[in-house]
């Protein structure tokens, strides 16, 4: 007997998002990390953020610290993210 | 009543399972066909409209239908007149304190405990007495399962996908529990949490496994407990120092012999509350000696507050177990209490 039966996916059309525009070059940028704050966070950023500075040319490099590492990025770095030329939004656990 | 869903035919339920298997559709285990049929009529035993969004998770900002939860649930095996607590427990869920994303994203691997209080629980034969923490009844079974299909299907919450849990644990097919209200001397966790004890309720938490206990040897509540809160430090000590909502199952035999001493849930939860705390330098005699740091001697509680405890009356009548269930890392995520189908446009109560 054929059955017919209903999808139980969310079927919904994903919001359309689009890339911001790639950097041609990192040199004299401002680009931030986000942090989730955990331990291994701290020394790996710090290490990525001289890399940027001394090969790269990287103006200036900036730190934000989410306050609930396994929630979205609070208002405030939101809207300072918008500043930056770049960002990196890492995990380090 | 109109459905929205896209309708696929299978020819028999055979073919049914490996459609939605290989979709992705399940958690492994066999699922029931979700026919028009089954699917209207959880929704008309609720009163909702397919259409009727439930909530938005708001991470992700995606809403969430009454149609698809009741797909779900019927996938799940609810029968109607189970699908009103599936609703009242995706409401709680979507909560902003619940932090679904973050709880079901987690390397953690927690899962959704779902504490059922009120009337219905007799009404659909939830039991809360033998094996109450697994496989007790049809209805906590299937309620439960029908939560955890619905975070796979209309969030994503896979495994490798959303789903980013180390191990998880055997509670993310279902874990779902009736308090034994009829044989407990106390109010219910519900009615604690401000929920009227004539009003069905659900109590939803990010939770990790249950950690058994035992001590048949003592009728004095302060031994009891002291087992209890010894499990709770462990649980600080090995797995997060963090404080949140923890949860414990006192089953009859030990209730009996903190009944007896005139001890009251306020009375458990201000004695756990004192108990159950740790050094941070106690982190050294478990391998953590490298997060110790210069901090040795602060001290952490397993709780915020004495109210931050849930205590459950089930279990079988026999034997001096009992269980600590603790919070996926301390206080990210609250629980949220709400009561089943009591109103529409009212907000959840003041939780205590």
């Amino acid at each position: 007997m054929t059955l017919h039966v209903l999808d139980p996916s969310h079927e919904l059309a994903v919001a359309g998002s689009q890339r911001a525009p790639r950097c041609d070059s990192l040199a004299g940028k401002t680009v931030g990390f986000i942090s989730n704050g955990k331990e291994g966070t701290t020394a790996y950023f710090s290490h990525l953020g001289r890399i940027l500075r001394e090969e790269f040319g990287v103006a200036d490099v900036r730190l934000q610290v989410k306050s609930n590492y396994s929630a979205p990025a609070d208002r405030h770095i939101m809207e300072e993210v918008s500043q930056w030329h770049a960002v990196v939004s890492g995990l380090g656990d | 009543m109109a459905l929205t869903a896209t309708i696929y035919q299978a020819d028999d339920t055979f073919a049914v399972q490996e459609l939605y298997h290989s979709n992705g559709w399940t958690d492994g285990l066999p699922i029931m066909p979700p026919t028009a049929e089954a699917v209207s009529a959880c929704l008309e035993w609720a009163g909702l409209p397919g259409e009727q969004i439930i909530g938005i998770e708001p991470v992700r900002e995606r809403p969430i239908t009454a149609e698809k939860l009741a797909i779900n649930a019927v996938m799940a095996g609810c029968l109607p007149m189970h699908f009103p607590v599936v609703v009242a427990a995706w409401t709680a869920l979507l909560e902003q304190e619940y932090l679904l994303h973050g709880s079901s994203a987690s390397t953690g691997g927690c899962a959704v405990l779902l504490i059922l209080n009120g009337p219905i629980r007799l009404e659909i034969g939830a039991e809360s007495r033998f094996n109450a923490l697994g496989s007790s009844d049809r209805a906590t079974t299937v309620i439960g399962r029908a939560l955890r299909l619905g975070l796979i299907n209309l969030l994503d919450v896979r495994p490798g996908a959303i789903d980013r849990s180390t191990l998880g644990h055997p509670g993310k097919l279902t874990y779902c529990l009736a308090e034994d209200e009829e044989d407990s001397p106390w109010d219910s966790v519900a009615a604690i949490r401000g929920v009227p004890p004539e009003v069905s309720a659900v109590t939803v938490m990010a939770a990790g496994a249950p950690r058994q206990l035992m001590n048949e040897w003592t009728t004095d509540p302060k031994e009891i407990l002291e087992t209890f809160a010894a499990e709770m430090r462990a649980n600080m000590r090995n797995y997060s120092i963090w404080p949140g909502n923890y949860a414990i199952v006192i089953p009859k035999q030990l209730r009996e012999h903190i009944r007896a001493a005139g001890w009251t849930k306020a009375d458990i939860s201000e004695y756990l509350y004192e108990r159950a705390r740790i050094y941070r330098r106690e982190w050294a005699s478990v391998g953590k000696t490298a997060v110790v740091r210069d901090r040795g001697d602060t001290e952490y509680s397993a709780m915020d507050s004495p109210e931050q405890l849930l205590i459950i009356a089930a279990g079988g009548p026999a034997g001096g177990f009992g269980a600590v269930i603790p919070p996926w890392l301390g206080h990210k995520s609250h629980a949220v209490t709400l009561p089943i189908g009591a109103c529409v446009a009212c907000g959840p109560p003041p939780i205590q």
